[in-house]
C-alpha cells in the first residue's frame, strides 16, 4: 500500500509528459494549417489545435480514451457491442485466439517438462533446443504458419492460437522442469521410505512444489500469447482483432484508431495477468504456500 | 514408400543411439552429441517424410531444398541481414539498453521514483509493446530508424527493472563495509553495486537480445525499404517463397543464438565470481 503514491506521482508524470510530447509533435502541421489560413495563433490556441487535430501525429489521452469510449462502451449502450466497428469485437477475436492458444501452450508445457523430468535421454536431447529455441525470434515465421495453414485449409481462429502455444509453451517448460525438480533430496527420500510409488511422489510431492514456478511461468506465457495472438493477426489482411485494427489503422493513418487499439491490447494484457495474479495468490494461499 | 521407411530408421537409429549415449556416464562430449544427434535426427526425417509423401514444397520445402536456397542466395540474405540486424537491431538494442541503465543509476538515488516506477515498469514489461511498431514505422519513416526506435522501447523495460532489482543486491553489511572505508556514492557504485547487480544486468541484456530481433523484424512488417528481413519474409510468403522463407528463418535463429551467445560469453567473463558460473 506504501507504494500507491509513488505510482501515481510516476503515472502523472507520464501523462504529463504524453501531453506535452502532443503539443511538441503536433505544433508543425498546426502551424502549417494556421499558415495557410492566413492567421496567426496566440500559445493557448496552438496548444488547443495540436489536442483536438483529427490525424495527430500523437493523440492526446482524452482524445485516445474518447475514440475507446465511442468504439466499446458507447456502443455497448446503443446494443451494437459485437459490431464489427467495435473494439469489444475485436478484442473478443484476439482474446479468444490468445486463449486457445495459451491452453495448448500450457499443457503441451506441462506435459513436455514432465517427459524431461521422468525421462533421462529426453532431458539430454530436448531441453538443449527447448532453450536454444528462446534465442530464436520464433515471431518471424508468424506470417508463414498462417499462410502455410491457409494452403492446407485452416483458417481463422486455430493459426494464430498456434503461434501463440508455441510463444507460450518455451516458458512453461522451462519453468515447470525447474519447479518440478525444486524438492530437495531429503524430501525425495522422505517419499521413499513412506514407500511411495512414481505416481503418488509425482501428486503429492512434486506437482504441489512446483506450483509457484507453474504460476509464474504462467504469466509469462499469457503475455506472449498476446503477442502471439496480436501479431498472428497481422499477415491475415486486416480483417479483424485488435493486431488487424493497427495494421489498417497504419494503412490509413489512424492515429487514434492504433492508439487505443494499443492500449486497448495493454488493458487485456493487465486483466490476463492480473488474473492469474489472483488465481495464483488464492491457490498458494489455500497450499499453504505464502502467509 | 522407401523414404517413409527411412525416416523411420533414422528416428529408431538417432533415438537408440541417444539412450544408449544417455545411459553412460555424463561428459562434455555426451552432454553436446546427445541434442546434435537428436536435431540431425529430426532433419533427416524431415527431409524423408517431405520426399515420401510428396508434399509440396508451397508447404514444407525440404532441408535440401532450403540449403541450396541459402547457399544461392547468400549475398541478398547477407543484405538483408546488415539493414535488419546491424542497422535496426543492433543500434537499437544498444541505445535502449543504455539508456534503460542510465534511467536505473538515476532513478536509484530516489527511492520515492524507485517505489514508483519499478511496478510500472514491470507491469510495462508485460505489455504487448510490439504494437507501438506502426506508431513508430508513422513517426520516423520506413528507414532503419523506425525499427531502431521499436527495438529501444522493447528492450528498455526489462532492462531497466532488471537494472534497478540488481543495485539493490547488496546487503547492509557490505555498505557498511564501504562505509568504513569512507566510499562516497560513486565509489561505492562502481566497486561495490554494479559488480553486484552484474548478473541482474545481464539477465537484461539476455532478455533483449530476443526482443530486439524480434522488434526489428516485426516493424518491417509496418512499411520498410525493399529490404530487410521482415520484409523479405512478408513478401516471400505472398509469392510462396517458402525456401527464401526458410532461408531468412535460419539466419535469424542463427543470429539470435550467436547474439544470445556472445552476451552469455561476456557475462561468463565479467561474472566469473558468482555461484551460477562456478562449479561447471
Amino acid at each position: 500500500m506504501r507504494n500507491v503514491v509513488p505510482v501515481l506521482t510516476v503515472v502523472v508524470a507520464i501523462f504529463a509528459l504524453w501531453y506535452v510530447a502532443a503539443i511538441a509533435l503536433n505544433a508543425p502541421w498546426a502551424e502549417d494549417k494556421a499558415k495557410r489560413a492566413g492567421v496567426t495563433l496566440t500559445t493557448s490556441q496552438l496548444i488547443a489545435d495540436t489536442w483536438s487535430q483529427k490525424k495527430p501525429k500523437l493523440p492526446a489521452p482524452h482524445q485516445v480514451a474518447a475514440e475507446i469510449w465511442k468504439t466499446t462502451g458507447d456502443m455497448a449502450l446503443k446494443g451494437r457491442a459485437f459490431s464489427k466497428r467495435s473494439l469489444i469485437y475485436h478484442s473478443w477475436i484476439t482474446f479468444s485466439a490468445t486463449m486457445l492458444g495459451f491452453i495448448l501452450g500450457t499443457g503441451l508445457g506441462i506435459a513436455l517438462a514432465i517427459g524431461i523430468v521422468y525421462n533421462r535421454t529426453m532431458d539430454m536431447s530436448v531441453m538443449p533446443w527447448v532453450i536454444a529455441s528462446q534465442t530464436i525470434p520464433i515471431l518471424a515465421i508468424a506470417p508463414m504458419i498462417i499462410v502455410v495453414l491457409n494452403a492446407i485449409g485452416i483458417s481463422g481462429l486455430l493459426p494464430k492460437a498456434i503461434i501463440s502455444m508455441y510463444l507460450s509453451f518455451f516458458p512453461v517448460v522451462v519453468g515447470m522442469v525447474k519447479g518440478l525438480r525444486s524438492p530437495g533430496a531429503m524430501e525425495l527420500d522422505q517419499m521413499r521410505t513412506w514407500n511411495a510409488s512414481g505416481t503418488q511422489s509425482f501428486w503429492r510431492l512434486r506437482l504441489p512444489s512446483s506450483m509457484p514456478y507453474l504460476f509464474t511461468s504462467l504469466k509469462i506465457g499469457m503475455a506472449a500469447s498476446l503477442v502471439g495472438a496480436i501479431v498472428g493477426e497481422l499477415p491475415t489482411g486486416a480483417v479483424a482483432g485488435l493486431g488487424a485494427r493497427l495494421l489498417a489503422g497504419s494503412y490509413y493513418g489512424q492515429t487514434i484508431q492504433i492508439w487505443s487499439a494499443l492500449l486497448t491490447a495493454a488493458a487485456l494484457a493487465a486483466l490476463l495477468v492480473g488474473l492469474i495474479g489472483i488465481v495464483q495468490r488464492y491457490t498458494l494461499r489455500r497450499m499453504g504456500m505464502v502467509r | 514408400m522407401i523414404w517413409l521407411m527411412a525416416a523411420l530408421v533414422a528416428w529408431i537409429l538417432g533415438w537408440g543411439a541417444n539412450i544408449w549415449l544417455s545411459r553412460r556416464p555424463a561428459t562434455r562430449t555426451t552432454r553436446l552429441l546427445v541434442p546434435v544427434i537428436f536435431g540431425l535426427t529430426l532433419i533427416v526425417i524431415w527431409e524423408c517424410v517431405v520426399r515420401g509423401l510428396d508434399i509440396s514444397k508451397v508447404l514444407l520445402p525440404a532441408p535440401s531444398l532450403i540449403a541450396q536456397t541459402f547457399a544461392g542466395s547468400t549475398t541478398l540474405l547477407w543484405r538483408d541481414f546488415v539493414q535488419t540486424v546491424v542497422k535496426g537491431a543492433l543500434s537499437g538494442y544498444l541505445l535502449g539498453c543504455g539508456a534503460a541503465f542510465m534511467m536505473a543509476i538515476a532513478v536509484d538515488r530516489f527511492p520515492f521514483l524507485k517505489r514508483g516506477l519499478l511496478p510500472v515498469g514491470s507491469f510495462a514489461a508485460a505489455l504487448p509493446i510490439i504494437g507501438m511498431a506502426p506508431i513508430m514505422v508513422m513517426w520516423f519513416g520506413f528507414g532503419w530508424e523506425s525499427k531502431a526506435a521499436v527495438v529501444v522501447v522493447m528492450v528498455f523495460f526489462p532492462m531497466l527493472v532488471n537494472t534497478v532489482q540488481g543495485l539493490e543486491a547488496t546487503d547492509v553489511m557490505q555498505r557498511d563495509l564501504m562505509r568504513t572505508y569512507a566510499a562516497g556514492y560513486w565509489k561505492t557504485l562502481l566497486k561495490l553495486r554494479l559488480p553486484a547487480a552484474m548478473p541482474f544486468i545481464f539477465n537484461g541484456l539476455k532478455i533483449g537480445t530476443t526482443l530486439a530481433l524480434i522488434g526489428a523484424i516485426i516493424a518491417e512488417f509496418f512499411g520498410s525499404p525493399t529490404l530487410g528481413m521482415g520484409f523479405r519474409i512478408s513478401i516471400s510468403v505472398g509469392q510462396l517463397a517458402m525456401d527464401l522463407v526458410w532461408s531468412e528463418i535460419i539466419v535469424a535463429a542463427l543470429v539470435g543464438s550467436a547474439f544470445y551467445g556472445g552476451v552469455a560469453l561476456l557475462e561468463k567473463a565479467v561474472t566469473f565470481w558468482h555461484p551460477s558460473q562456478r562449479g561447471r
